[in-house]
Order: structure tokens, then C-alpha cells, then sequence
């Protein structure tokens, strides 16, 4: 059967993406970021998957305002770089599974999750920049890629609960998946950050890290936190972080397991307006 | 009876909700509209004559044309959507989001390199964080979404 074998956390900035396809990793303000990341590529060499199911958010590039869909799990062979307006990024086309994908999706439909289900869509740098960070610039990306993208642009986004229990949900459906693949899962965005108005810029160090102490620690007692004190401690733009209790629900500790080993942890400030944390959690064998 | 909606209370924030969504709705589909390159070389040759075919207020018109993002927020436009705006003139998002506080562009970017903003008096509208009404604009309020000396440079919605 399919098994979990580790969640990867990160932050999804675009500007962490431009920096990478434009050569400038090693400049002063980008070199301190990267080097968070060394060890990550290093255990992700060792510990490659089959699949990354990866959950991420669409910033208005696959959807418009025509069609929100809460939860949409991308179920095509293939999912074109989306052009975000600047043309899209010189990464390589993402490759699906769409056996499993379809798998996940009746299977966690049936677990009373209203998945929409997407064959056509672009990926924009919420997908793509996690890859980047994680398999550096590659000519093909060494796994398949299952998008699963969250509505967290209009509000109310779905909430933490809601979140952690999706996650849940997910591990049940790729471990009753026959073929031995090796899946991760991913959840991204965050972490502190606000990109609108007169309070643009905000970052809280404290929040956030007390934020990835709990993750780890006590995730269904961080799932019960209300949106409002996200929007308020985190930015407009922190919101983001209920991605993570998806993938942090999808992990074996959560169903009676054994806790998952902290493979890394990261914080770095800034990367553009946004606070950049980055966790590796490994289930146990 | 109404919806509760705790996030009114925090300083310079819109929060982009079903509201908001619902004024912004062409506002923000002609931000989508600036994906296609194409798109994008009609607005920059005329800005006024493909703004016109849209049915936007003319409110939401002209700040788009003034670049006001904090008024184009206010009218129901969302950062993600004007953005697309933001990449077709070449700025990015530390550009656009410095634009929005009154700070040039070096002092929000020194802002950000000393550890962003803090939270401490910015949670709720009353208290006395940089982010509050009554300290608008923020650094020496000459900030400006276009480059400095740029011949269309305005002054923002604080």
C-alpha cells in the first residue's frame, strides 16, 4: 500500500522564486534564506517520494472571481506554469498522477469532503516555489506532483478544524491506495504576513514560531484556533497557515502513531514582505 | 441578522470577504484580464479606453488609473487580483505593498530588513501602532507606487 512518508512545511513567496530563476541566491539578502534550505535538499536526495502531494493556494491565477473553489484537487497528467503577468517562470512543466489523484478524490469525497475536482489548470508560484526550494532547478521535477489547491484569498476560507481533519481524511485515502508508492505531503504559504494597506509589512516572529512549536507539538489543539487570530496577529496574507494543518493532519501520530522526528526547522526574516518558515517532520518506519 | 465579522476592527486592513468580492467582481476581473500579454499591450497603449470596457464605477476607474491601491482595496479589490496590475507596469510586491503605508520605497524595504512591522499597538483600531489611522502616511509620506521621479507619480489614499 501507499504510505505517508514525511510532511515538508514552507513558505511559497514569489520573490524566492524570481531569485532563484534569475541567478541570485548567493546575493547577501537572498544567501542567508537559501542556506535554510541546504539540509532540506541534502535529506530530500536521501528521502526522495514517488508523489508530493502538495497543498498550496491559487493566487488568482487558475481561478478568478467566476469560480472559488474551496478545496480543488488537480486530477490531470499534466498542469501547465501559469503566466502570473510577467510571463511564467522558467521551471518545467508539472506531472500529475491522475490515478491516484482520482483515488484521493472519491475517497475523500466519500469521507464528507466536497472536493471540486480540476482537469485543466495552470500552477502558479504557490506550487511551483516550494518545488524550486526543495529540487533546485532540475530539467524535469523528479516526482509526481498532485495539486491540491485551498481557497484562502476569499474569505472565510475553510478553517484550521476543517483543515486538520481534511488531512486526515487524505492519509486514509493514500493509504488505501494498493501500489507501494512513497507520497509526501506538503502544505504551504504563510508564514506572518500582510501585502495590503496601511499595515503592510507585518511580521510576528513570536506568533509564528510559537505557531510551528505547536504544529508540531499539539496540532489538534492549534487547529481550534478561530481565523480572527490569524488575520490579526499574522496579516491579512498569514492566513495562509491553515494549509499546513493539512498536511500536518495527513501525518501517522495524529491516527495513534508514534510522534513524527524533526528533520528541520527553520525561520528567516524577510523574504520581500513575508516571514519565511520551513519544518520537515518524518513519520516513524 | 447580521454576520459576524470580528476582523472590522483591525487598523489598515480590508479584509478581501463575499462582500468586498461582490463590488470588486469586474474591478478585480479586469485585473485577471492582464494575464494575457496581449491584454496587457492594449491597457499600457490606451489605459482609459480598455478600462472603459469594463462595467467598473468610475471610482474604481480612476484608482486604477491613480494606481490608489488602498482605494481599489476599499472598493472591493484584492491584492492577489491587483497584482496582475503591479507585474504589467514592472513593479512587485514589496513595490506595490510599500505603496500602500506612505514610505518610499528604501524605507519600507529597510521596514522589512530590520524585522518587518511590528505588531505592538496594530491588533485593534484605538491603539497607538504605526499602522493606525492617525499616524498616516507612515516614513516621510513621499512615498509612491511609481519610481521616484516617475512623471506619474501621486499621492496615495493613507
Amino acid at each position: 500500500m501507499a504510505r505517508i512518508t514525511a510532511s515538508v512545511y514552507t513558505s511559497h513567496v514569489p520573490a524566492i522564486g524570481a531569485a532563484i530563476d534569475q541567478g541570485r541566491t548567493q546575493e547577501p539578502y537572498w544567501r542567508p534564506l537559501f542556506a535554510g534550505y541546504e539540509k532540506s535538499r541534502r535529506w530530500m536526495e536521501e528521502n526522495r517520494p514517488d508523489v508530493v502531494f502538495l497543498v498550496y493556494n491559487d493566487h488568482a491565477s487558475a481561478f478568478s472571481l467566476e469560480i472559488v473553489p474551496t478545496f480543488a484537487i488537480g486530477t490531470a497528467e499534466r498542469f501547465p506554469i501559469a503566466d502570473e503577468g510577467w510571463g511564467p517562470r522558467p521551471v518545467p512543466e508539472v506531472i500529475g498522477h491522475p490515478e491516484l489523484a482520482s483515488h484521493i478524490a472519491q475517497s475523500v469525497i466519500q469521507q464528507d469532503f466536497d472536493l471540486t475536482i480540476v482537469n485543466r489548470m495552470d500552477v502558479d508560484h504557490g506550487l511551483t516555489v516550494p518545488l524550486s526550494l526543495l529540487f533546485g532547478q532540475p530539467a524535469a521535477w523528479p516526482v509526481r506532483v498532485i495539486p491540491f489547491a485551498v481557497n484562502v484569498v476569499l474569505y472565510p476560507v475553510p478553517s484550521g478544524r476543517r483543515c486538520f481533519a481534511l488531512g486526515q481524511a487524505i492519509r486514509r485515502a493514500i493509504e488505501s491506495w494498493d501500489e507501494p508508492l512513497k507520497v509526501q505531503i506538503w502544505g504551504t504559504g504563510g508564514m506572518s504576513h500582510q501585502l495590503q494597506g496601511p499595515r503592510a509589512g507585518l511580521i510576528n516572529r513570536e506568533w509564528d514560531n510559537r505557531f510551528m512549536d505547536r504544529l508540531i507539538a499539539e496540532p489538534a489543539k492549534l487547529a481550534e484556533v478561530p481565523h480572527i487570530e490569524y488575520v490579526r496577529e499574522a496579516g491579512s496574507e498569514g492566513i495562509e497557515l491553515v494549509m499546513w494543518l493539512i498536511a500536518r493532519g495527513a501525518m501517522s501520530d495524529v491516527a495513534g502513531g508514534p510522534p513524527p522526528r524533526v528533520v528541520h526547522r527553520f525561520y528567516h526574516v524577510p523574504a520581500s514582505n513575508t516571514a519565511v518558515g520551513h519544518l520537515i517532520l518524518e513519520n516513524a518506519q | 441578522m447580521a454576520l459576524d465579522k470580528p476582523y472590522k476592527d483591525i487598523p489598515g486592513t480590508v479584509i478581501f470577504d463575499a462582500e468586498q468580492a461582490r463590488k470588486g467582481y469586474w474591478l478585480n476581473q479586469f485585473c485577471m484580464s492582464l494575464m494575457k500579454p496581449e491584454n496587457r499591450a492594449r491597457f499600457r497603449a490606451n489605459e482609459r479606453a480598455y478600462l472603459d470596457e469594463w462595467p467598473m464605477t468610475e471610482e474604481q476607474k480612476q484608482a486604477i488609473l491613480d494606481r490608489d491601491f488602498n482605494r481599489a482595496i476599499q472598493l472591493g479589490g484584492n491584492i492577489y487580483f491587483l497584482a496582475k496590475l503591479g507585474f504589467t507596469d514592472e513593479r512587485n510586491f514589496q513595490q506595490m505593498a510599500g505603496s500602500m503605508t506612505g514610505m518610499t520605497e528604501q524605507e519600507y524595504r529597510d521596514l522589512m530588513l530590520a524585522g518587518g512591522r511590528s505588531i505592538e499597538g496594530n491588533r485593534r483600531l484605538g491603539e497607538d501602532g504605526d499602522a493606525q489611522p492617525h499616524r498616516q502616511p507612515q516614513g516621510s509620506g513621499k512615498g509612491t507606487y511609481w519610481p521616484e521621479g516617475h512623471p506619474r507619480n501621486r499621492r496615495r489614499t493613507a
